[in-house]
């Protein structure tokens, strides 16, 4: 009995001092960072959003990835390219294995691919192009489209690999439908390659993930452990800044900037970000959701947008919400994107109160109307701020708009368009969108402008269903013209179309605004990713 | 009696001597009168009506308040918000929803506490038991959790709009149903003393029904304590109010309270926009503060054995 005894407690000591060992020779390096909102999904197919797909970027690889340029450099496949002008092959990376041990290889691929542009996934938009997605072998798969498609690797950079044995294992082989609050096991759960491996999910309170020892890559951050906590609150986030509660606050308010620079311990990171909040209208239904005029609907009327357009002062708003870090624009897309054409970028002017309400009259609203608008409160900067001082502008031409501002993951599900392609459930509403897969103007228009179809997957986040025959035509015609110039003709005309339509209100660029401790070295690109394999703690 | 007769015996009466007396009392007094007024006539006094959005503009936004700032405008002597909001006549409109979720709390948890307490005292054996464990179960918690918890669950079982809409009755009833135990308790405490004596025993040889001899007879003897009590809740209520509000459970944004004020305010504490915060801040204080004082007086003035 004595000796057993003796024999646990020298069994104990040896183990503390192996465990004390490890931890003095690699120094504990961990990360916090805050955001306004959480993260919706530990999904990578669940909604189409920046910060979602960011953030899942660090659990799950894409095949070919952005570097810190933003050009494409190999991830899960090492060699890429076209055969013919419709096929694609991706050579993949061998010995790479999954977070659980198990190998990675093609049959991942082709499982994730087709995930991704099925079922409740909200990424089908990148699959216009596909025909057919086969498996060669183990460590080739190619890709044949309907159509030469010059841009689809790029396209992909932001489609993540998971599992094949582990969704199906879990049930979570098909992807769940975000518009219909749908949930499965993917959703707080998650299996990738990537450099790091989600060790702990609370939604809405804190995701704590580790590195992965056995990643491919060779890491070039030196952390530990990253937390991440969603505070909503901007002035409860930036006092955690300060107190050094958080390491890195990503989207600092606009008007706690100035407060943060002239701390000593803090610095802050900004640049101007290639994402465009703009305003959208219900073009499609023919009696508005939530409005008090019944049996039409105003915003068919050109004169209804420009008069809302036209009453939307977008410089009051830059100096007092944003404290002049927006960039207003006129424009669904922002300078440095392939495709913006300075020339059209000029908001038409202002238009005095009685002037907008004679618009409306001859629309055959003397006495304005009424209608619901829905706007996030967590997701762009200042979005509910923004869209409260639109209420006010509206209000001073007639228009009583009702504002219902909550967070993100209700808000997107009540907006978006349906999986069976019926408009959102909307009548005005806030949104931004970058095309930070291709980097080109094209995606806005397939996206966002062209008439919403669920076989071609075109429109798919064009909300309210804005639909110009000629704009599709010129915005199919752009896909694949290769002489630049004519190219360049045709967006000039779609712009010209859509601008003049008044189809949307593009308000500004927001400014990407990030701050952190002194300690901590990071790498912002423009397209407000946040990929943490180059944070480094000092 | 005459008016003259009345105001000299009121003049003569302990109350007003006790009232005189106390300076502190009387500033109580003074400013809570002048609070009241300001914020129920705020519809004739406020220079702006700041929720409704068509008065708004966003050039106003930001203006600092009258002697801090150069670009200050005597137009918005506290200063406007983000929005263009004057914030002196949003305190003004913040302060009457306060006060009127205040005082409906608080007369919502005096007629439900009296009920109560009048019936379990009244009534005795198996309805007192009853009513008395649930008031102990409920002492337990802290009143701010009953009304997050009744708030809460009217959430769920409604729209987002739709709360906006009935969000004020949601708390004054939140309020209320959390604060009725203090007054059951004593009026059921003055019941148990009241109805042994020859009045009430009387009231029942007439034949009375017992509804009749609880309201007629017993309830006005035992008034004394439960405004004391009422009084204090006042200060109470308005505080819980502000915190459901400050927490973004109150009252929302379009139709805010004092607490709402605060927790919009709170958004831009650290970026130099101070005034936005403050005020409301100073106002909800200076409230509470003399509604308590009045409170404390009226315990002490009311009290035979403190004379």
């Amino acid at each position: 009995m004595k000796a057993e005894l003796r024999r646990w407690a020298l069994a104990g000591a040896a183990a503390l001092a192996l465990g004390l060992g490890a931890a003095s020779t690699t120094e504990a390096k961990t990360f916090k960072w805050a955001n306004a909102g959480d993260v919706s999904s530990m999904d990578p197919y669940y909604r189409n959003e920046t910060f979602l797909l960011a953030f899942l970027e660090n659990i799950y690889d894409p095949l070919v990835r952005r570097d810190e340029k933003l050009g494409l450099e190999p991830a899960l496949a090492v060699k890429w390219g076209q055969m013919s002008p419709t096929t694609w092959f991706f050579d993949l990376r061998p010995n790479v294995k999954f977070h659980d041990g198990s190998p990675f290889t093609a049959d991942d691929v082709v499982f994730s691919l087709n995930r991704a542009s099925s079922g409740g996934s909200n990424l089908k938009g990148n699959f216009t192009s596909v025909k057919e997605i086969r498996k060669v072998n183990d460590h080739r798969v190619e890709v044949d489209t309907k159509y030469p498609d010059p841009l689809l690797a790029s396209k992909w950079a932001l489609i993540l690999i998971m599992s094949k044995a582990w969704a199906e294992k879990n049930n979570a082989a098909v992807a769940a439908d975000a518009t219909k609050n749908e949930e499965n096991f993917a959703t707080r759960n998650a299996m990738g390659t990537g450099g790091f491996m989600l060790k702990e999910r609370r939604a809405g309170e804190k995701t704590v993930l580790v590195p992965n020892p056995n990643w491919w890559d060779k890491p070039k951050h030196n952390l530990t452990e990253v937390i991440f906590t969603p505070i909503p609150n901007p002035a409860t986030r930036v006092a955690a800044l300060k107190a050094g509660d958080i390491d890195m606050m990503y989207e600092v308010p606009p008007q706690d900037t100035d407060g943060l620079k002239r701390d000593a311990n803090l610095k802050v990171i900004e640049g101007p970000e290639t994402r465009v909040v703009y305003l959208g209208f219900d073009h499609e239904r023919d009696e508005l959701l939530e409005s008090n005029i019944k049996g039409k609907n105003p915003f068919k009327d050109r004169r209804v947008r420009e008069a809302f357009h036209r009453s939307i002062d977008v410089q009051a708003i830059r100096r007092a919400v944003m404290r002049g870090q927006s960039f207003p624009t006129n424009l669904m897309v922002a300078p440095g994107i392939n495709g913006y054409v300075k020339e059209l970028d000029k908001r038409p002017p202002l238009l005095k109160p009685e002037e907008a309400k004679k618009l409306l009259a001859d629309a055959g609203y003397p006495d304005g109307f009424e209608t619901g608008m829905d706007c996030p409160n967590d997701r762009y900067v200042n979005d509910e701020k923004i869209c409260q001082a639109v209420v006010a502008m509206l209000a001073r031409i007639g228009i009583k708009v009702n504002l219902l501002a909550q967070t993100r993951s209700k808000y997107f599900s009540k907006i978006l368009r349906k999986a069976d392609n019926s408009p959102g459930e909307t009548s005005f509403f806030m949104l931004g969108w970058s095309p930070a897969t291709t980097y080109d103007v094209h995606n806005v228009f397939e996206s966002l402008i062209q008439t919403p179809n669920k076989e071609t997957k075109k429109g798919l986040f064009n909300v309210g269903g804005y639909s110009n025959k000629k704009v599709d035509e010129l915005s199919d015609k752009m896909e694949q013209e290769t002489d630049t110039e004519k190219r360049d003709a045709m967006i000039y005309e779609a712009t010209k179309l859509y601008t003049e339509d008044y189809a949307y209100i593009p308000l500004h660029q927001q400014a990407v605004i990030w701050a952190a401790r002194k300690n901590i070295e990071l790498h912002q690109p423009a397209d407000n990713r946040f990929p943490l394999r180059f944070v480094q703690v000092k | 009696m005459s008016l003259a007769e009345f105001a000299r015996r009121a003049a003569d009466s302990d109350i007003w001597y006790s009232f005189r007396s106390s300076p502190v009392v009387v500033w109580a007094t003074g400013v809570t009168l002048f609070i009241l007024l300001a914020a129920f006539l705020s519809p004739v006094l406020a220079p702006h009506t700041p929720f409704d959005p068509a008065t708004l503009n966003l050039m106003d936004a930001l203006k600092p308040p009258v002697f801090f700032g150069d670009d200050a405008d005597w137009t918005f002597p506290l200063g406007t918000d983000e929005q263009g909001r004057d914030v002196l006549s949003s305190i003004m409109y913040g302060t009457r929803l306060s006060l009127v979720v205040g005082f409906a709390a608080t007369a919502f948890a005096m007629v439900l506490g009296i009920a109560l307490g009048l019936v379990s005292g009244y009534v005795g054996g198996a309805v007192d038991a009853f009513i008395m464990r649930l008031a102990d179960v409920q002492l337990t918690f802290p009143a701010l959790l009953v009304a997050l918890l009744i708030d809460g669950v009217v959430r769920g079982l409604i729209s987002v709009q739709r709360h906006d809409e009935i969000a004020i009755y949601v708390i004054v009833g939140a309020i209320g149903l959390s604060f009725w135990v203090q007054y059951a308790r004593t009026v059921r405490g003055s019941v148990l003393v009241e109805k042994n004596k020859e009045y009430v025993q009387a009231a029942r040889v007439i034949g009375l029904s017992p509804v009749l001899i609880m309201v007629r007879h017993v309830l006005p003897n035992v008034m004394g304590p439960v405004l004391v009590i009422a009084t204090i809740n006042l200060g109470l209520a308005i505080l819980t109010e502000a915190t459901l509000s400050f927490l973004g459970v109150g009252l929302p944004s379009t139709e805010p309270s004092l607490g709402t004020l605060i927790r919009l305010g709170n958004d831009v504490l650290l970026s130099g926009t101070w005034w936005i915060v403050i005020f409301p801040g100073i106002t909800l204080a200076v409230l509470v503060l003399a509604v308590n004082l009045l409170g404390d007086w009226l315990r002490d003035a009311l009290n035979p054995k403190l004379r």
